[in-house]
């Protein structure tokens, strides 16, 4: 017994000088962590980079949403924080004030590609072509009625759009600590809130305000989204396009102002719910950490961000090739 | 007064008898609703088995594909291997290795994969080259690659390669997607849908066991070649740390506080916290590891030691408490023994008192370690969940946790193939589970036996 009592405190010490140990010993691994919708591209360019680099780890990539992500990475400087962050918005000035405050004055930005965002619903049910007026009309709180605004008194989309399918509203957005609920603010419903021409003395939040009788905000995953389509049938969710391509058979998606959206259509413009995804790194941790120029030069190589790229495969909608040249040289110069 | 007893004892038998039926009723009626809250409980049971086993069983199965793969000179273009020999110094030859390497990984060896996978297909077979190159998994390319970076002798030779099918082939064969829908609605074009059934038949592509679940980490890139040994490890570490660090200083504070401690106003104030601690959700127990190791003592984020550090306190109480329950239950005469036999205080506790109770300390360790090992909600606010691509060699490399990967398989995009993985993960975990409690009562009836 004393034996064992001696390995124990053996033990207890060993771990605490491990503790300690480990506090000394850097880092060499790249933590990246931030939007959801940018984790399956960063994850495969991990990967592949991996592939690429022997001479690098992998790096790990960490959820969180956008602005998860940007809090972790405005942390400040240091092993224990982040290196890049994933974004699908750009980053907002109080957050690059949190980051200046930490310590993290060197930001780089770098826009990587774009996605589309779809509303999808049950394969089984009726199509739908919406607009944006027609989604503000079924999500707001108050609708503009007869020049007054009143309590939203729509129960079907046929009442909102004699055109749409006779089904009850039911709609699953994504929550607020998601970057695509911005997108699907400012492009569908403040769009559609300006189209329906609010009176004049509507109060400011009239167009940001949702009903809460059939609007569900999912903070999750898109597989959250998809739960609440299986579990309530008559469910209109808001996805990814990458997400819903690869659920092509049980979701069916709905055309907005009589685009269907496609990997086409939303590199041409024409899909109007679209947005550029980024990524920002810590430029202070170039040097410190090892492989970050590298992973970003690879990350906006023609065969994984461009045309025909791996990322494309994964649902990455490219951009212009000139613009990732940009891009590359605005981060090599520290921009 | 004799007539009056008789009556009195037939009206007390009546009252008896009256009243045996009910007794016997009541009895009856307990006896039932205990049969029926037992045949309750195994029937959620079995339908929590059943539907993991209905879905997670298919997925130990994986499609594969069987190809001649030739290493085509006129793709692989490439200087010769760089040897050892050829360089003065260590360091420069590790320099022209890796950029040899590099120079190997970025030829398009997806023309290897399609020129193996047009061999195969019927002559004059019409199918474009993006439709075709969904049939294999993508890491096709870099298992490629590692034979041949392995093995460069391979140039211009042809070998039977066993490839991964792909995830939306995987679907196929398996029937996870409707096989009756419309093309639009289908991952796989017609084309390579057609394909898939002719090579199926020709036995290019066959089913075997998964042993890709149990030998790879997870990948994103590669989905149906995601497997869990990543996550094992980092369970297995954070498993290491919990039982080094909780079991001592568990056993140490339980014997302190019941043998030596003097019984005060501040050990009851002790004892009431720890049994409170052992009731605090686990999620204050991540929040409080986020802010103590992560942001105050500076470790690394998503590493095993930190989940094992919160683990560990986690389970110390469950631990202190079981310890102090089986000290407790000790005989007063034992001890009593010992001091007379003229046993110092120590001697008592470690010759005599603490071997008797080995059997409940070890349960109770293996309990609470098992209790941990499903435990997901610290792990995620300690940066746990995010993508980890690599087996983590020791406890400060980045780690996910079994129940962790669960968690994120199931919020994984391809909803078809990883639905099954999941319940397949699941069944990994309850194995593993099952193991340990299982170890517990062997180990327990056995030290119980010898002692």
């Amino acid at each position: 017994m004393k034996t064992a009592l001696y390995a124990s405190a053996a033990v207890l010490a060993l771990a605490a000088f491990g503790t300690t140990a480990a506090s000394a010993q850097s880092r060499d691994t790249i933590q990246i962590a931030g939007s959801s919708t940018v984790l399956p591209f960063a994850s495969i360019v991990a990967e592949e980079f991996s592939a690429v680099f022997p001479e690098f780890n992998t790096p790990v990539v960490g959820s969180g949403g956008t602005g998860g992500g940007l809090k972790q990475f405005c942390e400040g400087v240091g092993e224990n924080t982040t290196d890049i962050a994933n974004a699908s918005r750009p980053i907002k000035d109080s957050e690059r004030e949190a980051c200046t405050a930490a310590g993290v004055t060197d930001i780089r930005e770098i826009q990587f590609g774009f996605d589309g965002i779809v509303f999808a619903s049950s394969a089984n049910g009726p199509d739908f072509a919406l607009a944006p007026v027609d989604v503000y009309k079924a999500i707001a709180a108050q609708v503009p009625v007869d020049g007054k605004l009143v309590d939203n008194p729509y129960k079907t989309w046929k009442e909102v759009n004699p055109d749409l399918p006779d089904q009850p509203i039911a709609l699953a957005v994504p929550a607020a600590n998601h970057g695509t609920r911005e997108v699907f603010q400012e492009k569908m419903v403040s769009a559609g809130c300006e189209e329906a021409g609010l009176p004049a003395d509507a109060p400011e939040d009239a167009c940001t305000t949702y009903r809460q009788d059939v609007v569900t905000e999912i903070s999750g995953d898109y597989t959250e989204t998809l739960a609440r389509l299986a579990s309530d049938p008559n469910t209109v969710g808001v996805f990814g396009l990458s997400f819903y391509e690869q659920n092509t058979d049980t979701l069916k998606v709905a055309t907005v102002g009589g685009v269907t959206p496609s990997k086409e259509t939303v590199a041409a413009g024409e899909y109007p719910v679209s947005r550029p995804l980024f990524f920002y790194v810590k430029g202070q941790h170039i040097g410190t950490i090892p492989g970050i120029e590298e992973y970003v030069q690879y990350f906006l190589s023609e065969g994984v961000s461009g045309e025909g790229g791996i990322l494309e495969a994964a649902g990455l909608i490219p951009q212009p090739a000139d613009k990732t040249a940009e891009e590359l040289a605005d981060f090599e110069a520290g921009k | 007064m004799a007539d009056l007893t008789a009556s009195d004892s037939a009206a007390r038998r009546q009252r008896v008898r009256a009243g045996l039926k009910r007794r016997h009723l009541g009895e009856q009626l307990f006896r039932g609703f205990g049969l029926l809250a037992i045949a309750v409980a195994l029937g959620f049971v079995a339908l929590l088995f059943i539907d993991i086993g209905r879905k997670g069983i298919p997925a130990f199965v994986q499609t594969n594909l069987h190809l001649a793969v030739t290493f085509d000179p006129a793709v692989i273009k490439l200087d010769p291997k760089p040897e050892p020999s050829q360089f003065a110094s260590e360091a420069e030859y590790r320099a022209a290795s890796l950029a040899w390497q590099r120079d190997a990984a970025l030829l398009n060896w997806n023309k290897i994969v399609e020129a193996a996978l047009r061999q195969a297909a019927p002559a004059g077979f019409d199918i474009d080259a993006r439709a075709l190159l969904r049939i294999p998994e993508t890491n096709a390319r870099h298992q490629l690659r590692e034979m041949f970076v392995a093995n460069p002798d391979l140039l211009g030779q042809t070998v039977e390669v066993d490839l991964l099918g792909s995830a939306d082939t995987d679907n196929w064969v398996k029937g996870n997607i409707d096989r009756s829908l419309g093309d639009a609605q289908q991952q796989l074009a017609p084309e390579a849908r057609a394909l898939i059934d002719q090579f199926q038949q020709e036995g290019i592509i066959s089913t075997g066991f998964a042993w890709s679940i149990f030998t790879n980490v997870d990948s994103r890139s590669a989905p149906a070649s995601a497997g869990l040994l990543g996550a094992f490890m980092g369970t297995l570490w954070m498993m290491l740390i919990v039982i080094v660090l909780a079991v001592p200083i568990g056993v140490a504070a339980a014997i302190y506080l019941e043998e030596f401690a003097p019984k005060s106003r501040l050990t009851d104030l002790i004892e009431v916290n720890i049994n409170n601690l052992a009731a605090v959700p686990s999620i204050v127990f991540g929040l409080l590891g986020a802010a103590v190791f992560v942001n105050w003592a500076h470790l690394p984020l998503s590493a095993p030691l930190v989940g094992g550090l919160v683990l560990t306190l986690m389970t110390l109480p469950t631990i202190i408490i079981a310890t102090r329950g089986a000290l407790l239950g000790v005989s007063p005469a034992l001890r009593q023994a010992a001091l007379g036999m003229g046993a110092s205080k120590t001697q008592m506790v470690f010759h005599h008192v603490l071997p008797v109770t080995f059997p409940s300390i070890l349960t109770a360790t293996i309990l609470g370690v098992a209790h941990a090992l499903g435990e997901t909600a610290p792990l995620l606010l300690i940066g746990m969940k995010a993508f980890v691509a690599s087996v983590p060699a020791t406890p400060l490399d980045q780690a996910t946790a079994l129940p962790v990967q669960i968690y994120l398989w199931q919020g994984n995009e391809n909803r078809n193939f990883f639905e099954p993985r999941t319940a397949a993960a699941i069944i990994v975990l309850l194995a593993v589970m099952i193991i340990l409690n299982g170890a517990a009562i062997y180990l327990r009836s056995r030290l119980e036996k010898r002692a």
